[in-house]
């Protein structure tokens, strides 16, 4: 098959298996933040590329600060919870003062987070450079293991890995097993009801928002880890991230981490033995085909419309 | 007969505006600026196809798009590759490995015309191409997705990714469409040069003229029962549902004929720039089409064309002065036209038609006390219009 051994074949898989797990974090993290958005409150944020993108940059611009003050080998932890904390704050602010005003119109929601996406991307611009910068990483994650002298895995795909599991399981807990989730999930279900019996539905939405963003943020730091972040840097994965949550089928969590683990296996793999742009293509088209198919998505839970 | 020429041009009011809007096109702009200027409102005009598809399909069928791009690119590479098949003749191209194809099949190792290609040798061939293919892939988009009942968001996110695949997919393919680069060199139809400024002008009335008659075409449509039905499954699609109409087929046909306006704007795009590329069939020109038609009015038909070359014309100025300002302006006046003024210019302007309708009624009851109310509130409207 291609010229290649069955050996070979195997390691081929194995390691572009690998390079694929970390799209898979990024494209993971990205999509739970817009299926909690999209899936939980019908929302669509364009935007959602440009919070990864600030999530990046608070990464960046703090491992500079680490390496000027020498905490190069930890600093890695406070990016990540700082850029959760300042994509959840802008998130709020946005929900704030665009997005509650428009709940009832959808594809105008799609509209106006678009404007937001360029405005944002210009603040990029204007204030870091249009060039692309990396974030040093710490010398822990640097290098790779070998389990066999063929094949090489780097350890900050096993980090951004973990970090990606662990915000999975956090947004599980907070979702299906916390108070604030049931409260998501009530009005998820009846808006009205659940403002009857007393849960502040606008300060849910708000909170919901924010969140999705916040975890946008997370995404954007662990993007630092295998690629350099520019201003534009959050459109590379706003389609594919749209696309993981349409296929997995919005507010479905398994749906989500399952579509995200194929869609990011199946490029990397195609990407190998065809040229970067046609596995993209053909990964891009064998979605779109399926969900015409099956528009409602893989793991949609069935229901009476 | 006239009362089907009155229904055409929608009354009155509608007969006055698409008379302003013709006499600008055809009149004020080639007088008052010279031919490169006009050249470049030529283009814009080429948008403005765009967005009066999207009138036609998001503002009174309720389908938003986000793919538009493809269907003005397929109609603008149909174009592109018959000038290019044309540009490259055995005798020009003799100094290539394989005289006779495009210089950059050339480039890239191919040395046979493509099977794809050689409808575009016949001028005939091409024209129907450029109609039917982009209505073709239209129908099988919208058979796909309507029958299925998929709207809204989700009709949205899939026309995007389809404008990205087929963007990628030119890109990637730099042999058989000629890349990110996309077609250039475009000089004659059929022996006429197109690059001087005679042929210009004609391209620019051509242009206007299937402008003013794609306008037309969807105001027949808007006009007719099947534009009340657009209306209805806009607003409350499962009643007309019940009331024993096939949806799906209604917003099929809409989708295609919105396919081949947006494609014969592409086609005159590749005849007046000269040349045809990728950057006008992915995700963000598709999009920037939609800003077109929100900032004119999304209900508007001639609306969407001043708000085609309002943008535009915004953009040219402030990108040639302020460039980091603009993409500011673009985005801050997306939010503010969705979030404010969802009906956009011609919403603006309907607003205070109103107001001055009932002030000239009131002034005429009492002449002196509302003569000095009224003046303002038409330099107001003028503001909304220019």
């Amino acid at each position: 098959m291609f010229g290649y051994s069955m050996g070979d074949i195997g390691n081929i898989m194995i390691m572009q298996g690998f390079s694929g797990l970390s799209m898979f974090t990024v494209l993971l993290l990205m999509a739970l933040g817009l299926a909690i958005i999209f899936g939980q409150m019908g929302v669509i944020n364009m935007a959602h590329g440009e919070f990864m993108t600030i999530g990046a940059y608070t990464t960046v611009m703090l491992s500079k600060v680490a390496a000027t003050y020498g905490f190069v080998n930890y600093y890695f932890l406070i990016a990540i919870v700082l850029a959760f904390i300042l994509a959840f704050a802008l998130g709020y602010f946005v929900e704030f003062i665009m997005i509650r005003h428009l709940y009832k119109r959808p594809l105008d929601t799609l509209l106006a987070t678009w404007g937001l996406s360029l405005v944002m991307q210009q603040a990029f611009r204007s204030s870091f450079g249009a060039k692309e910068m990396s974030a040093e990483l710490p010398e822990w994650m640097l290098g790779s293991f070998k389990p066999t002298p063929d094949i090489d895995i780097p350890i900050n795909g096993v980090f951004v890995m973990v970090l990606a599991l662990l915000v999975t399981a956090g947004v599980y807990i907070f979702m299906y097993r916390s108070r604030w989730g049931l409260r998501v999930r009530a009005t998820v279900q009846n808006r009205v009801m659940a403002g009857a019996v007393g849960i502040n539905t606008k300060k849910v939405d708000r909170v919901t928002f924010a969140l999705g963003c916040g975890i946008a943020g997370v995404a954007g730091a662990a993007f630092t880890t295998i690629a350099s972040t520019g201003p534009t840097t959050g459109t590379l994965y706003i389609v594919d991230s749209f696309m993981v949550v349409v296929f997995g089928g919005a507010a479905s969590l398994m749906g989500t981490i399952a579509s995200a683990f194929g869609i990011a296996q199946a490029q990397s793999i195609l990407q190998f033995f065809m040229t970067s742009s046609m596995g993209k293509v053909t990964t891009l088209l064998v979605i779109v085909g399926i969900l015409m198919m099956k528009p409602e998505g893989l793991f949609a839970s069935k229901l009476r419309k | 007969m006239n009362a089907s020429l009155s229904k055409l041009v929608g009354g009155k009011q509608g007969a006055i505006g698409l008379a302003l809007l013709a006499a600008l096109i055809f009149v004020v702009l080639p007088l008052g600026v010279d031919i490169f200027r006009l050249n470049l409102v030529g283009k814009y005009l080429t948008y403005a196809f765009v967005a009066v598809s999207l009138v036609l399909l998001w503002g009174n069928g309720g389908i938003l798009s986000l793919g538009q791009g493809i269907f003005f690119g397929l109609g603008g590479y149909g174009m592109a590759m018959f000038m290019k098949l044309e540009a490259s003749d055995p005798i020009t191209t003799k100094i290539q490995t394989t005289p006779g194809i495009p210089d950059f099949m050339d480039w890239n190792q191919i040395t046979e015309l493509p099977w794809f290609w050689h409808p575009f040798q016949s001028l005939p061939l091409t024209i129907l191409a450029i109609l039917v293919i982009p209505a073709l892939f239209a129908y099988f988009i919208g058979f796909a997705m309507f029958k299925r009942r998929v709207g809204g968001v989700y009709f949205a996110i899939i026309t995007q990714a389809i404008a990205l695949i087929l963007s990628i997919l030119i890109v990637g393919q730099q042999g058989l469409t000629g890349g990110v680069n996309g077609i250039t060199d475009l000089k004659t139809v059929m022996g006429w040069d197109t690059r001087t400024d005679s042929a210009k002008y004609i391209l620019y009335y051509v242009n206007g003229i299937l402008l003013i008659g794609s306008i037309l075409l969807s105001k027949y449509i808007l006009n007719s029962k099947f534009g009340m039905l657009l209306l209805a499954m806009r607003d409350k699609e499962e009643r007309v549902r019940f009331s024993g109409y096939d949806v799906s087929n209604f917003k099929i046909f809409i989708f295609c004929v919105a396919a081949m306006i947006s494609a014969v704007g592409g086609a005159m795009f590749t005849l007046q720039v000269g040349f045809m590329s990728p950057s006008f069939v992915g995700i963000v020109p598709s999009i920037e089409m939609v800003i077109f038609c929100a900032v004119g009015g999304r209900m508007s038909l001639i609306g969407a064309v001043y708000g085609t070359l309002l943008v535009n014309y915004g953009k040219t100025v402030f990108s040639e002065t302020y460039p980091e300002l603009w993409l500011f302006l673009m985005g801050g006046l997306f939010i503010t036209v969705v979030m404010f003024f969802p009906n956009g210019l011609a919403g603006i302007y309907e607003k205070y038609a109103k107001k001055i309708k009932f002030l000239r009624k009131f002034s005429d009851a009492q002449p002196e006390k509302a003569a000095d109310v009224v003046p303002t509130n038409e330099i107001k409207e003028m503001g909304a219009k220019a």
